[in-house]
């Protein structure tokens, strides 16, 4: 006998541990899913940490009322198949209520807009541990963050002032009116999630493959036509082949050409693939080398 | 594929930035639009070349510094294994990074300039990788095109550094000549040095053996949780969810738990449902037991003949993590060890350690930040430990401040304080 472990036994034993570790120290956690293939992994490896008992908190989406409705099918669709407790955060009620001022033109997109009803629901609910489903690999300003990341009564996060982590002793403390971001998969890569969606044969949003879509091009990536996005002159819609690398809010999230119709085709291309996911699929980090770090310290993601 | 992690030190001098870029580029893990980024930005700031450091560089602070704050992580993966670098930047007051990245670390890369030799910097690095019993530790001898690719100055460096590490606890030691500018010996071997028969970098890392680091002798199952559905098709279900920090447990196998002693033997391993086998660290898993003991979280499991060291009292070695407080005898502090919570007192600073010169200064009356020392502590409750050495799980804890809740402390555990 070996005991040798894969690596995604290794990434999937760390992250049951992390999981069953919040749940242990802290009474009201709440997992954020938002229906992408990351919360669709996360949730997965949640319920496994707890099996056969039933997950021991609830499900949230922070809804910006643009969403893929393919999506939202599925959301509710693993909802329903796991009789978990789901909470919606809306953006549109936020916007509506005027506590978040909608942005305009053509380039308006929600995604922002999101930290306002996620830092209000967390308080409506008093949530004291958030999972997400982020991951170091996805972004610069990630790579930094902690696996229990603080967040103060104002739901920030102080990059310059973050707790050490060592060994696998996560710090869960804090005071009444704070919380803790708690990231399960800090340490999976775009490549290990769809290895382990292979895997463990996890069900994805049928937007993750390969289909035929009406796009338009904008700065260099191909984003899905939709009510949501206004056009600029010299913009036109044409019909392509494409799958979605990650899945947001519709008006900032870019799909690629695709003909990958299965988890392994996927998986092929992404070998292949010269460009992030991020870099390939989000309009919403290319306005500055910062963009992350500013809206992760206002409270986002 | 096996997953190894590797804490990286060095200054920027080393030209540690640009090692990593390399072994992130020729495994084409750096792609076009990160590439474009940096290419970007070196541009605005007026750099003559495309600046690969500020690939690391993540945060407003760092950039606009040109320093790194924090330990960043990075990813990539080759056909053989799947690589987590911690990569911790290396002046001195960052030694709070570098335990922090050693800690998870299966191995230890320490970057030495070799137009300057071993340096302070160097044994320091290489000190903490030590204490805290980094398995392996790899030194390259960078820059070799700057030295003419020369034997003399490399076995110079390699005689040098294995005079000082005599000192120290290092299991595994391999040395490097390397350019990581022109990639020499970093992917692909370098044609310039024909003497140097080892292996390149990335060969060592893809092949040290690192499966027989972990203990598989002591059997150390901290419980987490009790998992108990309270649902009718489960109505019987009962098992204790943990992290198997040592040993190999299997079906059938006597335990002993701790604190109350009581024995009995494990009826079932499984995950989700699997039944397994066997369980060995690091495997998060189920574990049901034959007779129904009095368990809850904080609790250990064991093999009889073979239990951890039980005590309030610890021997440790501690590094400060703390910017705004010092640590002094009589200081009270919370304790996290395994899935144990306490709170302890800090009854005797025995002696500050040199991390340069490892001299002893045991006049010292506090440790600041960035320092380390040898401690006494008495704990509220007993813990089940091993010796650091022994076991880097069972042997490590972490002090933390009750008024703040800052993490402010690193332990290793020596033995008990006698």
């Amino acid at each position: 006998m070996s005991y040798e472990l894969s690596h995604l036994e290794a990434l999937e034993a760390e992250s049951i541990f992390i999981i069953r570790e919040v749940v242990a120290e802290l009474d009201k956690p709440v997992l954020l899913f938002s229906g992408g293939k990351d919360s669709a992994v996360m949730l997965h490896l949640a319920v496994k940490a707890f099996a056969p008992a039933p997950l021991p908190f609830p499900l949230m989406h922070v809804d910006t009322g643009h969403n893929f409705p393919e999506v939202l099918q599925y959301r509710d669709a693993r909802v329903a198949e796991l009789g978990a407790r789901l909470i919606v955060a809306s953006v549109q009620e936020a916007i509506d209520a005027g506590r978040v001022a909608e942005e305009k033109g053509p380039r308006a997109s929600r995604n922002r807009a999101q930290t306002v009803p996620l830092l209000e629901a967390i308080e409506k609910h008093q949530f004291n541990a958030v999972f997400g489903g982020a991951r170091r690999d996805e972004e610069k300003a990630r790579a930094k963050e902690r696996v229990f990341s603080f967040r103060d009564e104002f739901g920030q996060w102080d990059p310059k002032n973050q707790r050490p982590e060592l060994w696998n002793l996560y710090n869960a403390r804090h005071r009444r009116g704070e919380h803790l971001r708690v990231f399960p998969l800090s340490n999976w890569t775009e490549l290990d999630i769809w290895q382990y969606i292979d895997q463990e044969k996890v069900a994805l949003p049928s937007i993750y493959f390969s289909h035929r879509r009406e796009v338009f091009r904008r700065d260099g990536m191909l984003m899905a036509w939709s009510p949501y996005l206004q056009m600029l002159p010299g913009e036109e819609v044409s019909t392509a082949e494409v799958r979605f690398r990650t899945v947001g809010d519709m008006t900032c999230t870019a799909c690629v050409e695709s003909t990958a119709v299965s988890v392994e085709q996927v998986i092929n291309e992404i070998r292949a693939s010269r460009v992030t996911e991020r870099g390939a699929s989000r309009a919403d980090d290319k306005f500055s080398e910062t963009a992350m770090e500013d809206r992760k310290r206002e409270g986002y993601f | 594929m096996e997953l190894l992690r590797f804490a990286t030190a060095g200054s920027v001098d080393d030209g540690k930035s640009t090692l990593i870029g390399r072994l992130l580029y020729d495994t084409k893990s750096i792609l076009e639009d990160q590439l474009q980024a940096v290419e970007r930005t070196s541009k605005a700031r007026g750099d003559e070349y495309v600046n690969l450091a500020l690939l690391l560089d993540g945060l407003k602070a760092e950039r606009e510094q040109g320093i790194t704050i924090d330990v960043a992580y990075r990813y990539f993966s080759t056909t053989k294994r799947k690589f987590i670098i911690a990569d911790t930047p290396g002046h001195l007051q960052y030694t709070r990074n570098m335990v922090t990245g050693a800690s998870t670390a299966d191995l230890a890369l320490i970057l030495v300039d070799a137009r300057k030799g071993v340096l302070e910097q160097t044994r320091r690095h290489a000190f903490i990788a030590s204490l805290l019993r980094v398995p392996h530790l790899v030194l390259c001898i960078n820059k070799m095109d700057l030295v003419g690719f020369d034997q003399a100055v490399f076995d110079g460096i390699r005689e040098e550094f294995r005079q000082f590490s005599m000192k120290l606890d290092v299991a595994d030691l391999t040395f490097i000549p390397i350019s990581a500018l022109g990639g020499d010996n970093v992917v692909s071997r370098s044609d310039k040095m024909p003497w140097y028969q080892g292996p390149t970098l990335l060969h060592h890392l893809e092949n040290v053996h690192i499966a027989s680091d972990r203990n598989l002798i002591h059997v150390r199952f901290p419980v987490q949780s009790v998992i108990r559905p309270m649902s009718a098709k489960y109505h019987d279900y009962r098992a204790y969810a943990g992290q198997v920090l040592g040993g190999v447990l299997r079906p059938g196998d006597e335990v002993m738990a701790m604190p109350s002693g009581f024995t009995t033997r494990i009826r079932s391993l499984e995950l989700a449902g699997k039944p397994l086998a066997e369980a060995f660290p690091p495997m998060s898993v189920n574990v049901s037991l034959a007779e129904e003991l009095d368990i809850s979280r904080g609790d250990m499991l064991c093999r009889p003949g073979n239990p951890p060291l039980v005590g309030q009292d610890l021997d440790a070695m501690v590094c400060w993590l703390s910017e705004s407080t010092t640590l002094q005898p009589g200081a009270r502090l919370a304790l996290k060890h395994t899935t144990r919570s306490a709170r302890a007192m800090v009854k005797q600073l025995h002696y500050r350690l040199d991390v340069n010169t490892l001299h002893r200064d045991e006049g010292s009356a506090q440790l600041k930040l960035n320092e380390i020392g040898r401690v006494t502590l008495r704990t509220t409750v007993p813990l089940f430990f091993d010796e650091y050495r022994r076991n880097r799980h069972t042997g490590s804890f972490i002090l933390i401040d009750e008024a703040t809740n800052a993490t402010v402390g690193a332990g290793m555990i020596n033995g008990p304080a006698v």
